[in-house]
């Protein structure tokens, strides 16, 4: 398609906790990188970046009460809406941090449908580097999103390695070219509706109003009448 | 406009004296809101059902029918009924017979509950949840429309010539309204066969609800019910009021902030986010006005005033300010607001003139036992002599 790219939208949600923080600082690096593989393919971007640390006791609140306050409602929005998401978590106790599952646990299960992703964490000891692909690659699996190939695990001594600055730049041009292809987007939009979705959702093609609602499915007859779909077992899920 | 309170019978410690009332004083508790709902000249009293403690009201037609034995013009009503876990033949059967001897006063809300287990202990997948729920709402509406139901679905055995009793009160079966928080599907099949629709409205932002009603009211629209503002709309609440607002913020927050549902979760942001109202009667009204600007004009306005651990003396006093302070503002404001045209939610006697006008409403007699505990193909005397009973034979 000729003509002028739209400009993407990214994403960077950073669970770091301190002030600097080296996860921040990883999702930082990893932006810059992102913006600069677009720009030199033409493509205009707008970087938004989210500390979860200043919101943590509003994400627990959410979990726990099912109520998410406007502050996290808005948080959850703007990742609706980005177009690629850069995803960074310290390891703690062998594992990603509480507060970035936690939030993943707010979100929508079709929120991220298609979405190309950079997963990257930090951690005290190079003993971690599978965390990212352990957990977050699973974890991002489960919303089927689109991790990039390359994961990104940075122990402290990687931050005195020219390797690191190679990964990271890998990496965002691997999300770069998965933003370039508009592959994701065609995805999400070719098979919305082969997703399970939840009316009045927060994914931004979610159904808000009856134009937006499928009334020729099986359960649909059924509402008005019609005999019963097959046994849930028998449906393709 | 109907007004009224909803209980879910819930048991729960009260947080500012440690006190944990009994099964048998919560049932009797319930039984004093009703009373005093009754009393103070609320439109509507709605049992919720469940089957797990710390809830109590297992059971709501057996409680519902001892409401209406001592009450005079309340509708006794659900919040919910599971028309998941529950035959609808046993709903049409026990529904049925409350009404008769609540001479009418009832109606019923269907919901799917959200309970896991309760599934699998009623032998139930709650995966079919959606289905079980559409398919068993088609089977009780046909229950009290037809006198001879032959069925064949998915969820229960099939039926061959049965007749559900008692047929329902003057020929016109409970009004129902399906309630959903979530799901399209019942909000179709309540606008499909022209039924109400009630958002329970709470535990939720502002207006949440607003994309599921708006949808109920469109298809109501497009199956022929009359226009989408015409549609029949019931929402739920949580309140607490007091004379003074600093007295209901102070007096409930222990009940709100130490409840699980909330914890941590400070009162007043609670208040600013969701349609919950605590305050002064005026607080409750301007808030409760709200809605009627959100969801367009509505039938049905019931709210949840003894959760959480509350002692019956509060309970009793909310409904006590309902009656007296807040409803009569609301009945005036909100009839003052309303369009033309907009109809009230239908009750027995408003079922009964649309059916017979004038004319004797039909009252079934029974065909003679002929010796097999039946009555024979035509179960009444003034069946439709068209529609013949088949019954299951034996082998």
């Amino acid at each position: 398609m000729v003509g002028i790219p739209r400009p993407v939208t990214i994403v960077a949600v950073n669970a770091g906790v301190s002030d600097p923080s080296t996860t921040r600082l990883l999702a930082d690096r990893v932006v810059q990188k992102a913006i600069d593989a677009l720009r030199e393919s033409g493509t205009p971007a707008t970087v938004r970046t989210i500390d979860l640390a200043p919101l943590a006791a509003d994400i627990a609140r959410a979990l726990v009460s099912g109520l998410p306050d406007p502050e996290v409602r808005a948080v959850i929005g703007q990742v609706a809406q980005a177009d690629a998401v850069i995803a960074a978590t310290p390891v703690y106790k062998a594992g990603i941090s509480g507060l970035f599952k936690t939030f993943a646990d707010l979100i929508d299960n079709d929120l991220l449908i298609a979405k190309p992703v950079v997963l990257a964490a930090t951690g005290g000891s190079a003993r971690h580097a599978m965390v990212v692909d352990d957990q977050l690659r699973p974890l991002f699996a489960f919303l089927r999103a689109i991790p990039v190939p390359t994961s990104l695990y940075v122990a402290p001594e990687d931050w005195g390695s020219a390797d690191l600055g190679r990964r990271i730049d890998r990496a965002a041009r691997e999300l770069a070219v998965l933003l370039g292809t508009g592959a994701g987007r065609q995805i999400a939009e070719s098979n919305w509706e082969g997703y399970q979705h939840q009316f009045g959702g927060n994914a931004t093609a979610a159904a808000r109003s009856f134009a937006d609602v499928d009334f020729d499915t099986d359960l649909m007859r059924l509402a008005t009448g019609g005999g019963s779909p097959p046994p849930a077992r028998e449906r393709g899920r | 406009m109907q007004f009224g309170v909803f209980a879910i019978g819930d048991i729960s410690p009260d947080p500012t004296t440690g006190y944990t009332q009994s099964e048998a004083e919560r049932i009797s508790n319930l039984i004093a809101i009703g009373r005093r709902a009754d009393e103070v000249g609320l439109d509507v009293v709605a049992l919720g059902e469940h089957h797990n403690p710390p809830f109590v009201i297992s059971s709501p037609p057996a409680l519902l029918a001892h409401i209406a034995a001592l009450t005079d013009r309340i509708i006794l009503s659900t919040a919910v009924t599971l028309i998941t876990t529950n035959d609808p033949v046993k709903i049409a059967e026990d529904y049925a017979m409350v009404q008769h001897v609540a001479k009418g006063r009832l109606d019923l809300m269907l919901g799917r509950g959200n309970t896991v287990p309760v599934y699998p202990w009623f032998g139930r997948d709650i995966r079919d949840g959606v289905a079980m729920s559409l398919e068993n709402y088609n089977l009780l509406h046909r229950l009290w429309r037809e006198d001879v139901v032959d069925w064949d679905g998915r969820f229960r055995t099939p039926l061959q010539g049965f007749t559900a009793t008692p047929r329902p009160l003057d020929g016109v079966p409970p009004f129902v309204w399906h309630g959903s928080i979530r799901t399209p599907e019942t909000a179709e099949q309540a606008a499909f066969y022209g039924n109400g629709f009630f958002a329970n409205h709470i535990l939720a932002p502002n207006f949440h609800f607003r994309p599921l009603v708006d949808l109920y009211r469109q298809r109501f629209a497009h199956y022929g019910h009359g226009a989408a503002e015409q549609a029949i709309v019931g929402l739920g609440g949580h309140s607490f009021i007091a004379k003074r607002s600093q007295d209901a913020i102070e007096t409930y927050r222990p009940y709100f902030e130490r409840h699980p549902f909330f914890r941590g979760t400070r009162l007043e942001d609670y208040l600013a986010a969701t349609p919950a109202t605590v305050g002064s009667p005026q607080e409750v009204i301007d808030k409760v006005m709200t809605f009627q600007e959100g969801f367009g004009d509505y039938q049905r306005q019931l709210f949840l005033v003894d959760s959480g651990g509350l002692p019956v003396e509060l309970a009793l006093e909310q409904v006590e300010l309902l009656g007296a302070e807040v409803v009569p503002v609301l009945r005036k404001e909100m009839a003052a607001r309303r369009k033309p045209g907009v109809p009230d939610a239908p009750t027995h006697e408003s079922l009964v003139r649309a059916k017979y006008g004038d004319a004797e409403p039909r009252q079934p007699r029974p065909n003679p036992n002929r010796g097999d505990n039946l009555s024979g193909a035509s179960p009444y005397q003034d069946s439709d002599p068209d529609v013949e009973a088949r019954f299951p034979v034996a082998f």
